[in-house]
C-alpha cells in the first residue's frame, strides 16, 4: 500500500500542474493582472520554487496531517473534504446497494434460466444499461420522473423546507435523528434518482458477472452432490452455488467502487449533489492546486481502504484463503 | 420383491449436432442387500444411467423409461419435490472425484449434518454427535476435530470417506458408487472398497458399483451388468461371467486384464466406443468384434437370455479367441 500511496501523491501533484494556467490567473479573471503582480502573487503562494521543492513540501505537509488550504475558500482542504465526503459516500452506498439488490438476483435468475428468453432479456437490458452514458441517462430519468410524472425532486439532498442539523453528514441518518417530521422520506426521495443513475453501470456489470460465475459454479461436482443429497433447488442455488460464485462477484464489486467515484462526478453535477465529485471538478476548474492534490489523495486513499475491505471479505467467503494465510 | 426395477431406460442429450443417445434401453433389477457391478468402457453410459435414476442429469437431457420403481414407488411419474424426499435418503450416490464433490466453502460437519436436517428436520447442531459417529464409522481419525475442517484440508481418500459418511447418514436402502476409487491411489482404493463392502453388510443396503476395473468386480460383486455404447450387452452372475463370458465384448474385457495376458503384450480391444456420428448400422460392437460375421454389421443384435448378440460364445466348447495384440505404452 505504501508504494501505491506515493504513486498517488506524485500523480495528484503532477496532474494539476500539467494543466495550462495557474490559480492566480483564474482568480484574476477576465480583468487580468500585470506580469509583475502575477509573479509576486505566485511567489507569495510558493509556486515560484522549483517543482521538486514544491513536491517535497507537499509530502512533508502530508506527514504532518496537513493537506494545505484551499486557495479559493481559504479553508483547510481536509475540513472541506470531510464535510462533503458523507454526501458522496451516502450516494455511493445507496447506488451500490441498488446495484446489488437488483443485480445479484437478476444474474442468478439469468443463470438458472440460461438460454431462455428470460436470460436473453436480462442480459440485453444489462448490456443497454452498461452502454448508457450517465449524463444522458440521468437527464432522461429527470425528464420522465421529475418533469412529466412529478414524482421526484430534480436536485439537492433535502428540501429547503426542512432544517436538519448536520450530525453525521449522512442525510438519511441526520433526518432520522432530527425531529423534523417527514424529512427522512424527503431525503430518501432525493436519493432515489441519483442512486439509480449512479448504480446502473455497476448493476449491469454485477448482473453479468453473477450470471457467468453462477453458470460456472452450477456445473461443478459439489453442486451435483448437493442435489444428490435431496436438497431443495433454493438451498442448492442460494447456499451451495451462490457462496462459491460470490468469490468472483465480490472482486467485481470492489472494482466497481472505484469506478463509482468517477461516475459520482457526473451524477453529482447533474443532480446538484453537494459531494466530492462536484467539489473536485470545481477545484480543477479554478486551478485550486492544494484542493486538487489533497482531494485526489483522499479519494485514492478511500478507494484503497475499500479494496482492503474487499480483500478481508474474501477470507470470510472463501475459507481456503484464511487457512493459507494462517499456515504461512 | 425387487428393490429397484428399471425397464427400458433411455437417455438422450440434445447437442449442437443433434441428439445423442447415451443410454439405449437398459433394464436393471436390484434386490435388497445385493451388490451389483456395472462395467464398461468410458462412454458406455454407466454413470449417465445411474444419474438419470437420481435425477441429476443436466437440463439438456431427456430421460424416458417404461418403468422405474423403487421400493414400490413409481419414480418416473413423481414430481421433483417428491423425488427429493427419496434422493439422499433412501437412494444415495457417491461420485468419482472426491476432492471436487465436496463444497469447498463449507465445513465437513456442515455438509454432513445438512443432509440429516433435510430429511429428518430439526436443528443442524443437534446432529453433531451423529456426524461424529458417522465419521468414526468410515474410519476418519479424530472425528470430532474433523467436523470443523474444510475439504481442502483433507486428502482425496479422506474426502471420499467424508462423502461416504454423508451419503450413508440417512441409512439408504440403495447406495450407488460411481467409480468411487478411480481418483485415488491403489492402497487407498482397496481401503475404500473394503469400507463400502463392510458398510453394505452392516447396513444391509444394496450397492451398485459402477467401475471399469474388472478386478474390483471379481472381488466384490455378486452380479454384473456389462454395458457397451449405452446398451446392456450381458447380465450374469460374476463367477459365471468370469468363467464363461457369452458376449464377445465381455470376453474381450476379460482378456484385456493384465493378469490374463499370455505374452508381453496386452490383449487390448482395438478401436473406440462409437460416438454420435459413427454408430454402426447393425450390432454396435461389430466393428471391434473378433467374431463378427456379415449379419452382425447389417442387423441389430437380438436379446437372448440377457445377452445382446447374434452369435453368443460358449467357451465350454473351448473356442480359442483370435486376440489382436496391441503394444502397450
Amino acid at each position: 500500500m505504501v508504494p501505491v500511496f506515493f504513486g498517488v501523491t506524485l500523480v495528484a501533484f503532477g496532474f494539476i500542474r500539467v494543466l495550462p494556467g495557474d490559480p492566480v490567473e483564474v482568480l484574476a479573471g477576465e480583468r487580468g493582472v500585470s506580469p509583475e503582480r502575477h509573479a509576486e502573487l505566485l511567489a507569495q503562494l510558493g509556486f515560484d520554487k522549483p517543482l521538486w521543492q514544491q513536491y517535497f513540501s507537499y509530502i512533508g505537509d502530508i506527514f504532518q496531517g496537513d493537506l494545505g488550504t484551499s486557495l479559493i475558500t481559504n479553508r483547510p482542504v481536509v475540513e472541506e473534504f470531510f464535510e462533503l465526503f458523507p454526501a458522496t459516500a451516502e450516494l455511493g452506498l445507496c447506488a451500490i446497494l441498488f446495484a446489488l439488490i437488483i443485480g445479484i438476483p437478476a444474474g442468478i435468475i439469468a443463470a438458472i434460466k440460461r438460454g431462455t428468453w428470460i436470460d436473453q432479456g436480462i442480459m440485453s437490458i444489462s448490456l443497454t444499461g452498461y452502454s448508457m452514458p450517465i449524463f444522458w441517462w440521468g437527464l432522461l430519468l429527470i425528464m420522465l420522473f421529475s418533469n412529466t410524472l412529478n414524482l421526484t425532486p430534480v436536485s439537492g439532498r433535502l428540501s429547503f423546507l426542512f432544517d436538519v442539523p448536520p450530525v453525521t453528514g449522512f442525510m438519511l441518518i441526520d433526518t432520522l435523528l432530527s425531529d423534523e417530521k417527514g424529512s427522512f422520506l424527503n431525503a430518501l426521495h432525493h436519493l432515489v434518482l441519483p442512486s439509480i443513475v449512479l448504480g446502473t453501470i455497476p448493476l449491469a456489470v454485477i448482473a453479468r458477472q453473477t450470471r457467468s460465475a453462477m453458470l460456472e459454479v452450477l456445473s461443478e461436482d459439489y453442486v451435483r452432490t448437493a442435489r444428490a443429497k435431496g436438497l431443495s433447488t433454493y438451498r442448492v442455488v442460494a447456499i451451495h452455488a451462490l457462496r462459491n460464485a460470490m468469490i468472483t462477484v465480490v472482486t467485481v464489486i470492489g472494482l466497481q467502487v472505484s469506478l463509482l467515484l468517477a461516475g459520482a462526478i457526473l451524477t453529482e453535477t447533474i443532480f446538484g449533489w453537494p459531494g466530492i465529485g462536484k467539489w473536485i471538478i470545481f477545484s480543477v476548474f479554478s486551478r485550486d492546486y492544494f484542493a486538487v492534490q489533497g482531494g485526489l489523495l483522499l479519494i485514492a486513499t478511500s478507494i484503497m481502504i475499500v479494496n482492503l475491505i474487499v480483500d478481508l471479505l474474501y477470507g470470510f467467503i472463501n475459507p481456503r484463503i484464511l487457512h493459507q494465510k494462517s499456515k504461512s | 420383491m425387487a428393490l429397484l426395477e428399471i425397464v427400458n431406460l433411455t437417455v438422450d442429450f440434445a447437442t449442437a449436432t443433434g441428439s445423442l443417445r447415451a443410454v439405449d434401453g437398459i433394464n436393471l433389477t436390484i434386490n435388497e442387500g445385493e451388490i451389483v457391478a456395472i462395467v464398461g468402457e468410458s462412454g458406455s453410459g454407466k454413470s449417465v444411467g445411474m444419474l438419470a435414476l437420481m435425477g441429476l442429469l443436466p437440463w439438456t437431457s431427456t430421460v424416458t423409461a417404461d418403468r422405474i420403481s423403487f421400493d414400490g414407488q413409481d419414480l418416473l411419474n413423481m414430481t421433483e419435490k417428491q423425488r427429493r424426499k427419496i434422493i439422499g435418503k433412501d437412494i444415495s450416490m457417491i461420485f468419482q472425484e472426491p476432492m471436487t464433490s465436496l463444497n469447498p466453502c463449507f465445513t465437513v460437519g456442515y455438509q454432513i449434518t445438512e443432509v440429516l436436517c433435510q430429511h429428518f428436520g430439526g436443528k443442524r447442531k443437534s446432529y453433531n454427535k451423529k456426524a461424529i459417529e458417522l465419521l468414526n464409522q468410515v474410519g476418519i481419525p479424530a472425528a470430532e476435530s474433523r467436523l470443523n475442517s474444510f475439504p481442502h484440508q483433507l486428502s482425496g481418500g479422506m474426502c471420499q470417506r467424508v462423502m461416504i459418511a454423508m451419503m450413508i447418514a440417512c441409512k439408504p436402502k440403495l447406495l450407488i458408487a460411481d467409480e468411487p476409487t478411480t481418483a485415488l491411489d491403489v492402497t487407498i482404493q482397496a481401503q475404500i472398497l473394503e469400507l463400502l463392502i463392510e458398510l453394505q453388510q452392516s447396513h444391509g443396503m444394496a450397492l451398485v458399483l459402477i467401475t471399469h476395473d474388472m478386478a474390483v468386480v471379481a472381488e466384490t460383486a455378486e452380479r454384473v451388468i456389462v454395458l457397451y455404447a449405452g446398451q446392456q450387452v450381458e447380465q450374469r452372475k460374476v463367477k459365471e461371467l468370469f468363467d464363461n463370458p457369452k458376449h464377445p465384448y465381455s470376453e474381450a474385457l476379460l482378456n484385456a486384464l493384465p493378469e490374463r495376458a499370455q505374452d508381453k503384450l496386452l490383449n487390448a480391444i482395438p478401436g473406440v466406443v462409437p460416438g454420435q456420428m459413427d454408430r454402426p448400422k447393425g450390432c454396435l460392437f461389430s466393428p471391434r468384434c473378433n467374431y463378427a460375421q456379415e449379419l452382425c454389421s447389417e442387423e441389430k443384435a437380438p436379446l437372448k437370455d440377457g445377452i445382446l448378440c447374434h452369435f453368443p460364445l460358449d467357451l465350454s466348447k473351448s473356442r480359442k479367441p483370435k486376440a489382436i495384440n496391441v503394444e502397450t505404452g
